[in-house]
């Protein structure tokens, strides 16, 4: 899969986290801002990597501005960023899912 | 998850299908039915990240034993083919179709089931469908359109799309809704499947709510659509049977196990034949008294 | 050594400052004497001064300790412009000991600390910024947070000798008869500042509106003080108001809202002439609303209502249902109307409401109080002092106090964001699961084993779902995850003190 654009998905709302990802050059590279950093920084990072491992990306770079989302929420996030940055919305590939 | 034709549904709330925070709550009010919405509370541009937040969410949000509901974006829409195969994946119990005018757009959503079902590898007829009313010819084809598939839950009259079909708008005391509900009602009581009323969205007209419910409950309703959970209560209060009909449905509930211990194909009370609808009504009574614990485990009365 | 709820507490520290481990909630019949102050004789019938930088002069010296309170909450003039002075003037070494600490005193703080003024704190809580500047390690020496009962009994048995009080009053007569009914800027009940006016060496009033002599009723007594400055304005009646004054419309604490209605109602307590406090809050001002339509359906009064009083509750004392009030702070501008039109809302002292060592106190009587939390553990260990980042953004407030209630009711939602308020150990342990009744959540409710009677009660309750509070938590870890644990420096930036003055958990350090 080929990154093409710059992809946002998410918002600034409570309890959701926006992921902006663009072409990177070396590997996954996550600059995260959260509340909940210290708890589950590691934990929100681990799941923006699989999921974009699964969606067959392996160099992006990554903004997360995190409100206290839930691990469900992030991959939703992060496949929706994923599927606009690689123009795949409109055929979205669900077998990774 | 799978789909039940027949289960208490007196409640259907809306819940937006890109907003975490209410869908990640939507499961402690409840709702008997809880529809995620991916078509008219959800922006334009947001169709892709709310599918997606939506199909998560069926996989891993705790609803409270709800029945789980999308509505999808319409056969007219350049979403609604990702909108199905991403639902069917999801394993959702009930996908509503907006917008629906004729017996042929469901039969071509279940065949676009069918084929994703296949392609993902879920069970064959585990999803049930259900059609939104919205326009005259909605109304007017209500009949074919309830009997268009063995997997029709039911049917939901859609008031603010519908009026503005028929050149007018809603009104307080919902004159103008009158042919629709009765129509929509009509057909779904003779295919045996469900029927929604519409929602009321004025949420500080308490009383016009009421008024409302109470209405569509006694043309025979089986459930309102919500658009805030504080409407729940309200709507099962209307709902709650009294403990008149509490009792009578007791009544026929013991008339029907004694024909059973005698082996009897009649069932009888007070020495005239008991009717099979007023079975199916005493069934639904005391699944409602429960519901709303109006009985308790062993059946005897605990309402105020 | 480790205290009864399990927490280290550092072995230096306690023997250094002369503490003791929390023990048990039991306070037993201690005989205990009191202090009494030191009285500047004077028949003064005006002590009216212009020049409040005068009157530190001669009163205050390196060292001492000075006591505000904060009824103002964030409408508080009074303590800036005190501290001002106070900075400019070059003191050095003072203690802080405030009936809490409210936002907009917090810059003054921070900045009275960096320069020495301020060497030590007591309080009932602090917020914002300065939370985060003790939770960082800025005040060299151990804050330490009091219940408002425990405060009064520090100032009793002179744990907290305050040297000069400076108290801002909406009311006052020049010769020093003040309360907190008239005027611009009204509070109602100065229930927490009447300790200080009692006990303290010098007792100096600020305020923004003299009247005739003599001015009554008077909380504050003219034999109590010495001093009264004239400012220009003491307070913006605007920022008086605590949090949420309207109903929430949030269905989720509705919800709750409702489920506690249905505690309280199935309970053995209520019933003809049952008391309750219920505190601020959206959800609580919620309850109230449920628990008046239960009480008029059931034609059931209460006694009293107790505590920080709102106006959903002062209605309640109109139409009846509640007999009296019992206030020892009002949380908003009608609530605080209302006392001094209503004798039945009874203005009492901290010591009257919740001191563990008097011969009795209001939150013995009480049978049902309806309390928050930032976290609940497992044994039913509250914290309302740390958040689950570890830095200090709260209050014990009435917490420890009303917990002594016959059944405490603590109310949170399962989660917050992604931070779950049920968890397996408390950050801070401030209120010991001993004294927690019932946790009322969306999901379901949890009883205290030790309350067989309630889990009883409630059994029989249609729709009322009882969970373990393990359970609890492990429904909300299943949405939220397992954090990673947070880390602390060996620094204790805090002591949380039990009612009795023992020790039931530190706060150190956060680390970065």
């Amino acid at each position: 899969m080929e990154i093409k654009t710059t992809g946002v998905a998410g918002t600034l709302e409570s309890s959701d986290i926006q992921i902006m990802i663009s072409k990177g050059t070396d590997g996954i590279q996550i600059d995260l801002d959260s509340e909940v950093a210290k708890a589950y920084g590691d934990q929100i990072k681990k799941v923006i990597t699989d999921t974009l491992k699964k969606y067959g990306l392996d160099n992006v770079k990554v903004k997360a501005t995190d409100k206290g989302a839930l691990d469900c929420v992030i991959e939703a996030r992060t496949l929706a960023a994923a599927q606009r940055a690689t123009e795949t919305s409109d055929k979205p590939e669900l077998g990774v899912l | 998850m799978t789909y039940v034709k027949n289960r208490l549904r007196r409640t259907m709330m809306f819940v937006p299908g890109n907003n975490p925070a209410m869908i990640k709550d939507a499961g402690i009010y409840g709702a008997d039915s809880i529809m995620l919405d991916l078509e008219d509370a959800v922006s334009i541009t947001e169709k892709d990240a709310a599918r997606m937040l939506v199909y998560n969410a069926i996989k891993t949000v705790d609803f409270g034993g709800a029945e789980i509901v999308v509505r999808i974006n319409g056969q007219d829409t350049p979403f609604y083919d990702e909108d199905v195969k991403a639902m069917v994946k999801a394993g959702v119990d009930v996908i509503r179709l907006p917008k629906t005018e004729s017996a042929a757009m469901i039969q071509k959503l279940v065949k676009d089931m069918e084929k994703a079902e296949e392609e993902y590898g879920v069970k064959k007829d585990s999803i049930g469908v259900m059609a939104a009313i919205e326009s005259a010819k909605g109304v007017l084809n209500a009949p074919e359109i309830a009997t268009s598939t063995p997997l029709m839950m039911g049917l939901a009259v859609s008031g603010e799309d519908y009026t503005a079909d028929m050149h007018t708008h809603r009104y307080p005391d919902g004159r103008e809704l009158e042919f629709a509900r009765n129509m929509v009602l009509q057909a779904a009581r003779a295919a045996d499947v469900y029927a929604f009323d519409t929602v009321f969205s004025n949420m500080n007209d308490t009383d016009g709510f009421y008024r409302e419910t109470k209405y569509i409950y006694e043309l025979g309703y089986d459930g309102k659509s919500l658009v805030n959970p504080r409407q729940i209560p309200m709507v099962n209060k209307v709902f709650n049977p009294s403990k008149d009909e509490i009792e009578n449905a007791k009544a026929v509930e013991n008339a029907i196990r004694e024909a059973k211990a005698k082996g009897s194909g009649v069932i009888s009370m007070n020495g005239k034949m008991v009717d099979k609808p007023v079975v199916a009504k005493a069934t639904r009574v005391l699944e409602t008294a429960k519901a709303s614990n109006l009985i308790d485990e062993e059946g005897n009365y605990i309402g105020e | 050594m480790e205290n009864k709820v399990k927490r280290e507490l550092p072995d230096d520290l306690m023997s250094k400052m002369n503490l003791k481990p929390f023990e048990s909630t039991d306070i037993g019949h201690p005989e205990v004497q009191r202090v009494a102050p030191k009285v500047r004789v004077t028949s003064d019938e005006n002590k009216v001064v212009d020049s409040l930088e005068d009157v530190i002069k001669e009163n205050l010296r390196d060292g001492m300790t000075i006591s505000f309170h904060h009824h103002f909450r964030n409408g508080d003039y009074a303590f800036n412009k005190v501290m001002d002075l106070i900075i400019k003037m070059g003191y050095k070494d003072l203690t802080l000991a405030p009936s809490s600490l409210t936002g907009v005193m917090n810059d003054k703080v921070i900045e009275a600390i960096k320069k020495g003024v301020i060497t030590h704190i007591t309080s009932s809580g602090m917020r914002g910024s300065l939370g985060d500047f003790v939770s960082h390690g800025g005040l060299k020496n151990p804050v330490i947070f009091r219940s408002h009962g425990n405060r009064a009994r520090s100032i009793e048995e002179g744990e907290i000798k305050i040297d000069v009080a400076f108290l801002g009053v909406p009311v006052s007569d020049p010769a020093g008869n003040a309360n907190g009914q008239d005027g611009d800027a009204i509070f109602g009940s100065l229930g927490y500042a009447l300790m200080d006016a009692q006990y303290a060496n010098k007792v100096v009033l600020l305020t923004d509106n003299i009247v005739d002599y003599p001015n009554t009723p008077a909380s504050i007594k003219q034999d109590q003080v010495d001093y009264v400055v004239k400012v220009d304005k003491i307070g913006d009646p605007d920022k008086i108001g605590s949090g949420a004054t309207r109903f929430t419309k949030d269905p989720k604490e509705l919800k709750i809202a409702q489920m506690v209605n249905q505690v309280i109602v199935n309970s053995p307590y209520y019933k003809q002439g049952f008391s309750f406090q219920t505190g601020s809050g959206g959800a609580a001002l919620a309850v109230t609303r449920y628990l008046r339509q239960s009480m008029i359906d059931d034609g059931i009064t209460a006694s009293f209502a107790l505590g920080g009083i709102t106006k959903p509750t002062t209605d309640l004392l109109d139409e009846g249902l509640v007999k009296k009030i019992m206030d020892v702070q009002d949380f908003d501008k009608g609530a605080a109307a209302s006392m001094a039109k209503n004798k039945d809302q009874q203005e009492i002292d901290a010591s009257w409401y919740a001191d563990p060592h008097n011969k009795g106190a209001v939150v013995n009587n009480l049978d049902v109080s309806i309390l928050s939390a930032l976290q609940i553990d497992t044994n039913f260990n509250v914290n309302v002092m740390t958040g689950s980042d570890g830095i200090i953004r709260g209050a014990i407030g009435g917490h420890q106090d009303a917990a002594n209630a016959k059944m405490t009711i603590i109310t949170a939602p399962l989660v917050r964001g992604r931070n779950a308020t049920i968890v397996p150990n408390v950050e801070t342990v401030v209120t010991p699961g001993d004294l927690i009744d019932v946790v009322v959540t969306e999901r379901g409710i949890a009883i205290n084993p030790k309350r067989q009677d309630l889990i009883k009660a409630f059994s029989k309750v249609p729709g009322l779902k009882i969970l373990d509070i393990k359970d609890l938590q492990k429904l909300a870890q299943e949405q939220v995850g397992t954090p990673k644990p947070l880390e602390y420096t060996d620094k204790t930036v805090a002591l949380i003190e039990y009612r009795d003055g023992t020790i039931i958990d530190t706060i150190k350090q956060v680390k970065d």
